[in-house]
């Protein structure tokens, strides 16, 4: 806490104020049917995001998963663009082509959100290799959730980054439901202890808690970058929302129990955050016009995007490959 | 001009596009050794860095392969059998194919997955298939499959430079087969048809390892004073049909031989093609020569009965005539 400035804690804490202002406004847009397609909110998980996005430097990359709107901001991406993007507009991150699941933004080192589950993995290890064999001293975080800690490909990525010494982070965010079936149902042991057997370090760690990600996740990326190879871990975190906004729609009742969903609503990151913020002097006053501020923010985010032109119908033929040569 | 075999050809094109491009970088099951020759020497030209023995993790390397060449390397995944591509298939299908287009164009994803493909060596039908329609039929790859030691070279060079994922296939039986290969620093473009053989009664448009069987029966048919045009796409997507369908349109009867299944096959595309775009210059009705529609069996004696046959195709071009 004390080598970590209060200018800092305010800087992640407005950055989860917006992915959160966001994605409440994402969840509501899409449950009245202004939203085209399918979105999966993280909200409850914007420590894990903010925190792992922290340790990185330019020229690192990350790829994230089907929940990745926090991932995209955390990263530095435009509200805007992502806003746009889930409206289907022609001003979105992909011009309409993606959606919520394909969110991506290689100005920022965003690799995209992936609608495959573990896929993400496969793209950080390579970007990981380029990084090894380009020698540029830059990192690669892989975010993957507690589901996809069960793909065959995460082991075939342990097992490869740790005997090429990949400058790889593991990042899963264990938020304890996969879809709609509670994770320990479906999981062996403890997920980070998996990467134990490649001899890779790794731990759990409060994902709820953006200082004690960052502190983790930063000597992850320094190991990664003096070349000592992948860390994984394991961010344990809940999602408050459901795993899919549209889920009321078709489920027949609540799969969780409300008391389950209300115990974690109390441990919010955000309020953790806020709380020590005042700790450190930070006034109701100061923090009130934070929240102000980012919330007029996804406002006009959110304007922008309804305001935005449909993608010209000709470009649904466009950018399938690139033309030139090297 | 040198006379080289067609697995050296393709050594020759990685050999020189890793001299000129160190972002070039060659990935695969024993790609230091080189079980088929076609990644020989590499390593002791340019270094462990570049040329990396991978692990059995088909599903991770084509993940990686895509993430590498997103990020700034070129590279060369070598995933030995063309049946090994279903083991990688989502970062085939799912990412290569789509990242670029989803994105807005925001990826150029310049990598190349290579691998040989095809029967008629008792591979058994977990090494035999071939998968190249089901390739194409993805919408986001390109498609490549040489079917001479110059066209493998030049294909093969076009391939590394290109800022797209393309998949590389190399007709099994074919690796040995020598040729003419021109000097210096020789491409074939992506999406430039050949005419293997100059005629004027059948056209057979024939891919792969189905030009050489092409050839052979029309050396068959000049005896019977039939004279056929064989044409040989090189590349299925991009699809040269300006030059298939000149050639359709010069005689007006067309035989498609493929080593793919008749169902869905890419010479059922290319026949489609042909009855929409020269419907009007057809003589006679377009037939297909393809294995059929059942698993490649191990036994020569069975084998030989699925895969196409040059008396197959012969039965095929008579019944144009």
């Amino acid at each position: 806490m004390e080598t970590t400035a209060t200018q800092t804690l305010a800087e992640w804490y407005r950055r989860m104020l917006l992915i959160r202002a966001v994605e409440v406004r994402l969840g509501k847009a899409s449950r009245t049917g202004e939203l085209p397609g399918p979105v999966h909110l993280s909200v409850g998980q914007e420590a894990t995001a903010v925190g792992v996005a922290s340790c990185m430097r330019p020229g690192d990359w990350a790829a994230s998963t089907h929940r990745g709107h926090g991932h995209f901001l955390a990263l530095g991406g435009d509200p805007k663009s992502l806003v746009a993007e889930i409206y289907g507009r022609a001003t979105g991150a992909c011009g309409g082509k993606g959606g919520s699941m394909h969110v991506a933004d290689l100005s920022h080192g965003m690799l995209g959100a992936n609608g495959i589950v573990g896929a993400g993995i496969g793209l950080a290890a390579g970007a990981a290799l380029t990084a090894k064999q380009r020698h540029t001293g830059g990192i690669a975080i892989a975010f993957f959730g507690d589901g996809g800690a069960n793909e065959g490909i995460l082991f075939e990525a342990m097992n490869l980054s740790a005997i090429w010494s990949l400058p790889l982070l593991f990042i899963c965010e264990n938020n304890g439901w996969s879809e709609f079936v509670r994770t320990e149902s479906l999981t062996a042991g403890q997920i980070s202890r998996r990467a134990e057997a490649f001899g890779i370090p790794e731990s759990q760690v409060d994902g709820n808690d953006v200082l004690a990600v960052h502190e983790a996740a930063t000597e992850a990326a320094e190991r990664a970058r003096a070349g000592l190879g992948p860390t994984f871990l394991e961010m344990m975190t809940y999602r408050t929302e459901g795993h899919v906004e549209s889920e009321t729609t078709f489920l027949p009742g609540s799969y969780r129990p409300e008391a389950e969903v209300e115990s974690w609503r109390r441990r919010d990151p955000i309020d953790q955050l806020a709380s020590k913020l005042s700790n450190l002097g930070l006034d109701e006053d100061a923090l009130r016009q934070m929240q102000d501020e980012v919330a007029q923010e996804a406002d006009s985010a959110f304007e922008f995007a309804r305001e935005s032109p449909m993608p010209d119908p000709a470009t649904a033929m466009t950018d399938v490959f690139e033309e030139d040569p090297s | 001009m040198a006379r080289v075999r067609l697995i050296q050809a393709i050594n020759q094109a990685l050999h020189e596009e890793m001299a000129r491009d160190d972002r070039v970088t060659v990935i695969g099951e024993d790609v230091r050794i080189s079980l088929f020759g076609d990644t020989r020497g590499l390593l002791e030209a340019y270094g462990p860095e570049r040329v990396l023995d991978a692990p059995l993790s088909e599903s991770l390397l084509s993940g990686m392969t895509v993430g590498a060449a997103a990020t700034g390397l070129r590279p060369v995944l070598h995933l030995m059998y063309g049946n090994f591509l279903y083991t990688a298939w989502d970062a085939i299908a799912n990412q290569a194919a789509k990242l670029r287009y989803m994105t807005g164009g925001q990826f150029a994803l310049p990598l190349v997955f290579m691998a040989i493909f095809g029967g008629g060596r008792s591979q058994g039908a977990q090494h035999s298939d071939s998968m190249h329609s089901m390739l194409v039929n993805l919408g986001g790859l390109k498609v490549v499959m040489p079917a001479t030691p110059a066209d493998a070279k030049g294909l093969m060079k076009a391939s590394i430079r290109d800022n797209n994922p393309v998949v590389f296939l190399q007709s099994a039986g074919r690796g040995g087969e020598a040729g003419e290969v021109p000097d210096g620093d020789w491409i074939v473009p992506l999406g430039v048809a050949d005419v293997k053989l100059p005629g004027s009664d059948v056209n057979v448009i024939a891919i792969g390892a189905m030009v050489r069987l092409a050839l052979r029966a029309a050396e068959a048919m000049a005896k019977e004073g039939v004279s056929v045009e064989v044409v040989d796409p090189r590349t299925l997507r991009p699809l040269d049909s300006p030059t298939l369908l000149k050639s359709v349109r010069k005689t007006g009867r067309v035989v498609v031989i493929d080593e793919g299944r008749l169902s869905c096959g890419m010479a059922s595309e290319i026949s489609a093609i042909v009855a929409e775009e020269a419907f009007d210059a057809l003589k006679a009705p377009i037939r297909r020569v393809a294995s059929f529609d059942v698993p490649i069996p191990f036994s020569p004696a069975l084998e030989s009965q699925v895969l196409p046959t040059e008396s197959r195709l012969i039965d095929a071009i008579r019944s144009t005539l």
